[in-house]
């Protein structure tokens, strides 16, 4: 295996996916002259032209209806955000075009397509710019929705994301892009969506979590490891659909649950998450579900301020400790 | 800035305090060093002081209830303060108190025993128990306990709020086969009848409490003939010699008043507000002197055990009855007492009823008295038994006839095997 970057990982994947089928295609904000905001296509306008690698006007709005129109007319689009933070100009193409297409035109069209870029936050970009996008797409039946966390599950689901009939939502780290890691070369590396992964093996506590968060809960079950508490850490890496059997595998061998997500509170992944445990696994907890998220504010500019409202692994292991009784 | 109100240890050796009366209620003003409480520890009953001003926020041990020293009984904080992360002890003994008194005489006074835990983690540990009986546990917790047959009730929790948690559960499990003298006792459904109260039987209650106060008492007595317990106990004691065993005259009494009160379930009852709760087991209250006072400690299920066993389990329990050493629950929850005040040379007497028991018998002395047998006067040894009953749920001829139950089988032993 190759060790490579996320990005990179991103990068074959377009590749290979363009590769293999021409009716793939990618549209966005400068992803053709400029390589991507990201450089993830980086080469791809060189290899595929500008038929199938596309540089859109600023208009978020504009360019995912018009890959809405092209999936209904069988295309396969790939449609980039600069950032998620920046869809939600476009979030009425997704959820009442895209999302509901299939279902309203009575299985006439499918929808497959796929809108990608990276959401959450980096460091010091503000409010407006550093938001965990994912419960938005994931709230609207008919959106898939994929956090990948490693170059290895950015690349086998977004080659999953582009062959899938229907519209996922394919949800980039902005911190992630750099992370290296090994990635099979195999062109047919494919990681079916709706499966979760078991990150760590633990069994006196699980951690569950999607996305970048995966890092930090791996940090805390480190530092928990040398207070004796061994952690899972199971990584949804689909939150939509969603790895139901694996959740309810890891909390009926621990007893215990702290849902760790990078977004707010209020009715976030984890309100989701935690309440379908209890109603499914009631009899088999010892503790009340804890979640660890972002603090239900605006993220602030100043840095001190936050880093204090980033869910950290400090704060995974307060909650840890909680349902542990210790 | 809040001040938790402590169970301080007011003597040296005590580890528990049991609150005997609260002199300020929630929502007063307290300076520091008002007398808050009054609690009585292993030796006396002291006062507990305030270390904070503010107002009484919360009480978390009602008047009766038990805690270990340093759990938290109350709050004193700010009127506006937010003080819902302070956890207390879980020690609401009050609706307990009148009902759970340990000895008969000791009724008024009566500490209201928080049923505490056969085993104890760390941390305060007092069961999880709230005025409806409501347990708070995991529910995990009660899954395990169900599975293995523990009562949750008798776990100390040692989760927030004294929740009973996983691990408590397997200590319990594991504690249980460890310690025999845990009784492994609940009171469920199967052990009981409860039989709503007729109208009649409102209007005699009414009646007679208006007459003689809250508990209507009435006695009976009766002349037993004990010549063939002396033989019975003079040959099992022969049998036992050869392992250093001994059972007394008094064992063969709560042995054969156990079995008669199996003939008699309504002599082996409790009364309820609503109704009358008949047991189908046995669990004798035996009153026991200790140093200050008496407590009486229960030979539970005594109708299923032999009397060597009986015997045992009161020279045990009146051992560490002495020691003080009690668990409140092998002194709560007795359907029936005896007191024998025999070997103080006592003639005959009257017990007091321990509420909510219906009945309790006193016990005297052994004497030898000229009676007339077959139309001859004979010397005999005699003992004179006094039942005391409670007449909202005993009438006369059903003690009486229980009375007869109890004189025969202890004028012929064996009957106590029928």
């Amino acid at each position: 295996m190759a060790v490579i970057t996320y990005r990179e990982a991103l990068n074959q994947a377009l590749r290979e996916e363009m590769e293999r089928d021409p009716d793939v295609f990618l549209i966005g904000e400068e992803v053709a002259e400029y390589d991507g905001a990201y450089k993830v296509s980086k080469g791809l306008l060189a290899e595929f032209g500008d038929q199938r690698v596309v540089d859109s006007p600023i208009s978020e709005l504009g360019f995912t209806g018009l890959g809405v129109g092209a999936a209904m007319a069988g295309l396969r689009p790939v449609v980039e955000f600069m950032t998620f933070n920046f869809a939600f100009l476009a979030i009425d193409q997704v959820i009442n075009s895209a999302a509901k297409m299939h279902y309203m035109s009575e299985g006439q069209f499918s929808m497959p397509l796929v809108f990608r870029g990276p959401t959450g936050a980096a460091l010091q970009l503000s409010a407006q710019h550093s938001q965990a996008c994912e419960t938005y797409y994931s709230h609207a039946p008919g959106c898939k929705v994929v956090t990948p966390g490693t170059p290895a599950d950015a690349k086998g689901l977004l080659k999953a994301a582009i062959r899938d009939n229907d519209p996922v939502a394919f949800m980039e780290g902005e911190t992630l892009y750099n992370l290296k890691g090994e990635v099979p070369e195999d062109d047919d590396f494919i990681i079916p969506l709706g499966v979760a992964d078991l990150k760590r093996e633990g069994g006196d506590v699980s951690i569950i979590t999607h996305g970048k968060m995966i890092h930090v809960a791996l940090q805390a079950a480190a530092k928990l490891e040398k207070d004796g508490i061994e952690a899972d850490v199971l990584d949804l890496r689909t939150i939509r659909p969603l790895d139901m059997d694996a959740i309810l595998a890891t909390v009926k061998k621990t007893n215990r649950a702290v849902y760790l997500e990078e977004g707010w509170p209020y009715a976030g992944t984890g309100a989701q998450i935690v309440s379908m445990i209890q109603e499914e696994a009631f009899d088999d907890l010892d503790a009340p579900l804890l979640r660890v998220t972002q603090a239900d504010i605006p993220m602030p500019y100043a840095k001190n301020l936050e880093s204090l409202a980033k869910p950290s692994a400090g704060h995974v292991i307060e909650a840890v400790k909680k349902v542990l009784y210790r | 800035m809040a001040t938790k109100v402590h169970m301080e240890a007011l003597s040296p050796t005590m580890e528990e305090g049991q609150l005997v009366q609260w002199l300020k209620s929630e929502g007063d003003d307290i300076a520091n060093g008002d007398i808050l409480a009054e609690i009585e520890t292993d030796k006396a009953t002291m006062e507990l002081v305030a270390r904070g001003d503010g107002v009484l926020r919360k009480i978390f041990l009602d008047a009766g209830g038990t805690a270990p020293v340093g759990s938290v009984i109350g709050v004193i904080a700010a009127a506006d303060e937010d003080i819902s992360g302070i956890e207390g002890v879980d020690g609401g003994g009050a609706s307990a108190a009148p009902v759970e008194a340990p000895t008969p005489e000791a009724a008024a006074a009566a500490p209201a025993p928080v049923a505490a835990a056969p085993v104890a983690p760390p941390a305060p540990a007092a069961p999880a128990q709230s005025e409806g009986g409501r347990v708070k546990a995991s529910p995990l917790a009660r899954r395990l306990a169900e599975e293995a047959g523990v009562d949750l009730a008798r776990i100390a929790g040692s989760g927030p709020g004294g929740r009973v948690v996983k691990r408590d559960v397997e200590a319990a499990k594991e504690a249980g086969v460890a310690m025999p003298s845990a009784p492994s006792w609940t009171m469920d459904g199967a052990e009981y009848e409860d039989v709503p109260t007729s109208q009649m039987r409102k209007t005699i209650a009414k009646r007679l409490v208006t007459s003689i106060g809250p508990v209507p008492t009435f006695y009976l007595t009766m002349d037993v003939d004990m010549s063939r317990v002396m033989e019975a106990r003079k040959s099992i004691n022969a049998m036992l010699e050869r392992d250093g065993g001994k059972i007394s005259i008094n064992d063969i009494v709560l042995k054969a008043t156990a079995a008669a009160l199996r003939q008699h379930p309504n002599c082996n009852a409790q009364w309820h507000d609503g109704f009358i709760r008949r047991f189908n087991a046995v669990h004798i209250g035996v009153a026991v002197a200790v140093e200050d006072g008496l407590i009486t400690p229960i030979v539970r299920n005594a109708e299923m055990k032999g009397i060597v066993q009986i015997g045992a389990e009161v020279k045990e329990l009146a051992g560490r009855a002495r020691e003080k050493k009690l668990m409140p629950e092998e002194y709560t929850g007795a359907t029936f007492s005896v007191s024998n005040l025999g070997m103080f040379g006592i003639h005959e007497f009257t017990a007091i009823i321990n509420p909510p028991e219906a009945g309790i018998l006193a016990v005297g002395g052994i004497e030898d008295t000229a009676v007339v047998v077959d139309g001859q006067v004979a010397v005999r040894p005699r003992m004179k038994i006094t039942m005391s009953c409670d007449h909202r749920v005993i009438d006369g001829a059903q003690g009486s006839r229980f009375l007869q139950t109890l004189k025969g089988m202890l004028e012929e032993p064996t009957a106590i095997v029928l």
